[in-house]
């Protein structure tokens, strides 16, 4: 089952989707996809995102892969839904997308083992984890005046069920920007499994039901400017759509 | 709105002591030149306790860090507001005490030593707000005063700090900003009952305990 959140009419609803074009919202009826505004898919308390997990974009940013993933925490207000819109600083000089497999958990969890991690994920998601570079700093790298700005975090358009994924660990994702090919990789290359990333979060955290975590990206990162539209893409888990727009100035 | 939706904010290095005793490092790698922006950190809501709740010391963590510190209330959206008008979006204050297992690097994100289960111990909000603009901040470990801290002496002043977070991250009404850590923080170990107390703002005390 694919799941939305999305704003229909002046409410918000929860909806699935119907046939390749539609949605049935909550209370039975049937809607165009493009007659609503698409929500970030769950509400999360925890957001937690992992960097420079992927094999290939760790050798990018010149990272050895170490012995403790690379995680990090965003507020929720850095979410927005698909087709949002994303501001892009003005002056800043290399701004980039990050397509990324989303984790949402389902059940209240600490300590989990490997084995048994699965049990605890509700589904997927689709994020990108845009990164504005200009004002990465060495002081808890990446800080969150990169990561964790207003609505620089697009999620969706889906939650798709656990159940319907029984291997998430072989997916392709993929980022086009005005259509053209800029990403590709397959979330077989992380450094850190799903499992793995469970159960070292859960070594210290307790994470609930709705709780998100970013699982990293591959390589191939370039600059977006304003009025491009990127898609980050995993295959089977959605297609997510975003527009670069113009900052105003204080 | 749901209780884990709202943030809590930590900054780093706030207090002009620490900065100026830590910035020879600051030269060198990994950081390579000092910080501009605030260097912040989330205590995210597995953090959150309340007062008379437990501390846990993790297994193999000899000590933890104690910092007390005013947690100030948003009662208002804060995006981009400027320094002059930030007080106009302060709700109440909160004393805070923010435990984190010591580290020294300040160069990757320090997910586990400040996010570790229990690791936020936070007062009930004094609403509304004192008219004081500047603040004490003692913490007691065992009825012995062990840290004295001044908001006169931190890097970026509350407004300031509003200014500089809302410039990029919107604060919303029931956010918690702290507006740092004492240097010299006491470091506490399993037994030790530690109190935070803010005067004209109130007071929270807590137990640390071994976690299992």
């Amino acid at each position: 089952m694919k799941r939305a959140r999305i704003a229909y009419a002046g409410a918000i609803h929860q909806a699935v989707e119907e046939g390749n074009s539609h949605l049935r919202l909550d209370d039975g009826r049937v809607i165009d996809q493009d007659l609503v505004i698409w929500l970030p898919p769950v509400v999360p308390g925890i957001i937690l995102a992992l960097g420079l997990n992927y094999r290939d974009h760790a050798k990018e940013l010149k990272f050895e892969a170490g012995v403790e993933p690379l995680a990090f925490p965003k507020v929720a207000t850095s979410l927005v839904g698909h087709r949002g819109q994303t501001r892009r600083p003005a002056g800043v000089t290399f701004m980039h997308y990050e397509c990324e497999l989303a984790v949402v958990i389902g059940k209240t969890v600490r300590s989990v083992v490997r084995q048994n991690a699965y049990d605890f994920v509700a589904g997927y998601t689709v994020a990108n984890d845009y990164a504005v570079r200009d004002y990465l700093e060495n002081y808890y790298r990446p800080n969150m005046r990169v990561k964790s700005r207003d609505e620089a975090t697009p999620l969706g358009p889906w939650l798709v069920d656990s159940a319907d994924i029984p291997d998430p660990m072989n997916l392709r994702l993929t980022t086009t920007v005005n259509g053209v090919l800029t990403q590709q990789g397959s979330t077989n290359d992380m450094v850190f499994d799903i499992p793995a990333i469970l159960e070292y979060v859960t070594s210290f955290m307790t994470l609930q039901p709705g709780d998100l975590i970013l699982t990293g990206t591959p390589e191939g990162v370039v600059d977006v400017k304003v009025g491009d539209e990127v898609v980050t893409e995993v295959v089977g888990i959605g297609r997510l759509v975003n527009t670069i727009v113009e900052d105003w100035t204080v | 709105m749901d209780e884990r939706s709202r943030s809590v904010i930590g900054v780093a290095l706030n207090f002009r002591e620490t900065l100026v005793r830590l910035s020879p490092a600051f030269a060198a790698p990994p950081y390579k030149s000092p910080p501009k922006a605030p260097i912040l950190y989330l205590k995210t809501p597995n953090t959150w306790i309340a007062p008379g709740d437990s501390i846990p010391c993790p297994p193999g963590v000899p000590r933890l860090r104690m910092a007390g510190t005013l947690g100030v209330v948003l009662s208002r959206t804060a995006c981009r507001v400027t320094a002059e008008n930030a007080f106009h979006h302060i709700g109440g204050f909160t004393v805070v005490n923010d435990v984190s297992i010591p580290h020294e690097s300040f160069y990757r994100p320090a997910l586990r030593e400040r996010c570790f289960d229990s690791f936020c111990a936070i007062s009930l909000p004094l609403f509304p707000p004192t008219h004081q603009r500047e603040f004490e901040i003692n913490v007691l470990v065992n009825n012995v005063l062990r840290s004295n801290a001044r908001t006169s002496s931190l890097v970026r002043s509350i407004p300031q700090l509003i200014q500089d977070v809302s410039e990029f991250m919107t604060l919303h009404p029931r956010d918690i900003l702290l507006i740092g850590e004492p240097d010299a923080s006491p470091l506490c170990s399993p037994g030790d009952k530690v109190r935070v107390e803010i005067p004209g703002v109130g007071a929270i005390e807590n137990r640390v305990v071994q976690a299992s």
